[in-house]
């Protein structure tokens, strides 16, 4: 199951340069929220501080608390520790080219030590249904490589390896930019499915995307959280006129 | 470009939705005349151009399908198209009501004129001005106006209780005027029902003005609607 995320008072710099002003947010467990906005918003950074991505960034800093259920991700846990519990699903499908189906999902699994065949085919048959990819690789698992599928599989690929390791957050930065629809709408199927048991956080620029798969949208504009709210709210009766203005393409 | 093509083509809707409106305000008045004058020649202007409404209807209707189609509007632009498409079925029946006046006022004709104690013309005003300060509130974008249509339908109904206490009154005294009395109560019913349609097309001004439902006498969110913003032209 997943757990809720909190946000306080969170602050993101790239050098001198900030790019979130005081973010605070509740993201609510076992429900899938979008977050919007025009490219340079923020949005991408604030995700990358849920995972602590953004301080792999050189000259990259955070202040401010992150909660992810019970664990303070800025005070006490370490990345790894951070990361088997919060999975992530780039813009661009990034399966390891040379590993097999089998082994592209098995791999974070294996980096950690786990080594039971049994225990692994199940987990990889498991995780694979889940991204609802098993019916179309189940008989190429290890004959075909993870780049030799088409771009909506591999991004469903990427799904897949990221619910091997049970996280209980699924990140998600605009996992549909580079696929057609019908992989697209594929993938937004399976975010409706997966959000039964995880607490998924979606960036997208597709606003009917956020509006189909999310119940809670929260719109960014120049590194501040302007406006957070049930997706219906913000798509039909928005509080902040900027929201309203980009939701309705006047500027963005 | 995509967003000018879009607002062109609710401009276009807009304009649209008005031509509709000023034929169905114009079918309501003629029909209206024609009972004061019982002149046949108006009745059968506001049956021809009944076809004129409902191909108007169907235009306004298309162009939104099209709109909702390829542009998926959101926030103020998706409550407007929504308001647009109930106007256009609003105002197609305000056209219907002028029809069922007219074919009342033929029927009439056809018998001897006798005085009748009902204002029909006074009713066919207030609820003219209330079609006419519906459309009123929609090309202003003015939820103020759309709320004072809604303050104006108990009066319309005030008047069609009166009309049916008094005609009824009529026909147990004078049987003979019966069938006179009945088309006059007809055409106050229609008359009320052209306001119910002015109130309808006031509550969705109301809500694409201000993204809350006030139909059924529902409570506005008083915190939605303290912060929602008047749409823009």
């Amino acid at each position: 199951m997943g757990v809720g995320i909190t946000v306080e008072h969170l602050n993101a710099f790239y050098g001198k340069s900030q790019a979130l002003y005081d973010i605070n947010l509740a993201v609510q467990a076992d429900h899938a929220t979008a977050l919007i906005g025009p490219s340079g918003c923020g949005k991408s950074t604030f995700i990358r501080c849920l995972n602590r991505l953004h301080e792999t960034i050189p000259e990259a800093r955070v202040e401010g608390s992150v909660r992810i259920g019970d664990l303070s991700v800025y005070n006490g846990s370490s990345a790894t520790q951070l990361r088997r519990r919060v999975g992530m699903v780039f813009q661009k499908p990034n399966p390891f080219p040379t590993m097999s189906i089998y082994d592209n999902v098995a791999a974070g699994l294996k980096l950690n030590g786990f080594r039971n065949r049994r225990q692994l085919n199940e987990i990889v048959e498991r995780s694979l249904h889940s991204a609802a990819l098993w019916d179309e690789v189940k008989d190429v698992l290890h004959k075909k490589s993870g780049a030799s599928i088409s771009g909506g599989q591999q991004q469903r690929l990427c799904i897949a390896r990221a619910l091997a390791v049970q996280p209980e957050v699924l990140l998600m930065d605009e996992p549909c930019s580079a696929l057609d629809p019908i992989s697209t709408g594929k993938i937004e199927e399976l975010i409706f499915q997966l959000k039964e048991q995880y607490t998924i956080v979606i960036v997208t620029h597709n606003m009917q995307q956020a509006a189909r798969v999310a119940e809670f949208t929260g719109f960014f504009l120049l590194g501040k959280l302007i406006e957070f709210d049930k997706t219906e709210k913000v798509f039909t009766t928005p509080s902040d006129k900027r929201t309203e203005d980009y939701v309705t393409g006047r500027f963005g | 470009m995509m967003r000018s093509r879009f607002q062109q083509e609710m401009q276009d809707l807009r304009e649209k939705l008005l031509r509709m409106g000023g034929l169905a305000e114009l079918a309501v008045d003629r029909a209206c005349q024609a009972y004061t004058d019982r002149d046949l020649a108006r009745c059968h202007i506001v049956l021809e151009n009944e076809s004129l409404i409902n191909a108007a209807e169907r235009e306004i209707d298309e162009l939104a399908f099209d709109i909702l189609a390829t542009q998926q509007p959101a926030a103020v632009d998706l409550r407007f198209l929504l308001a647009v498409t109930k106007i256009n079925s609003d105002l197609e029946r305000v056209g219907d009501q002028a029809v069922n006046i007219a074919e009342r006022v033929m029927d009439m004709i056809g018998l001897p004129a006798v005085e009748l104690p009902v204002d029909i013309p006074r009713m066919a005003t207030a609820a003219s001005a209330m079609v006419r300060r519906a459309l009123e509130s929609f090309v202003e974008a003015k939820a103020e106006v759309a709320q004072a249509v809604l303050e104006m339908d108990h009066v319309v109904d005030r008047m069609r209780d009166e009309a049916f206490i008094m005609l009824v009154r009529k026909m147990n005294e004078q049987p003979q005027v019966t069938q006179q009395a009945l088309d006059a109560l007809l055409v106050a019913r229609n008359l009320e029902r052209v306001a119910d349609h002015a109130t309808n097309i006031a509550e969705d001004v109301i809500f694409w003005v201000r993204g809350f439902d006030v139909r059924h006498h529902a409570q506005p969110d008083m915190a939605a609607a303290q912060t929602a913003e008047g749409p823009k032209q």
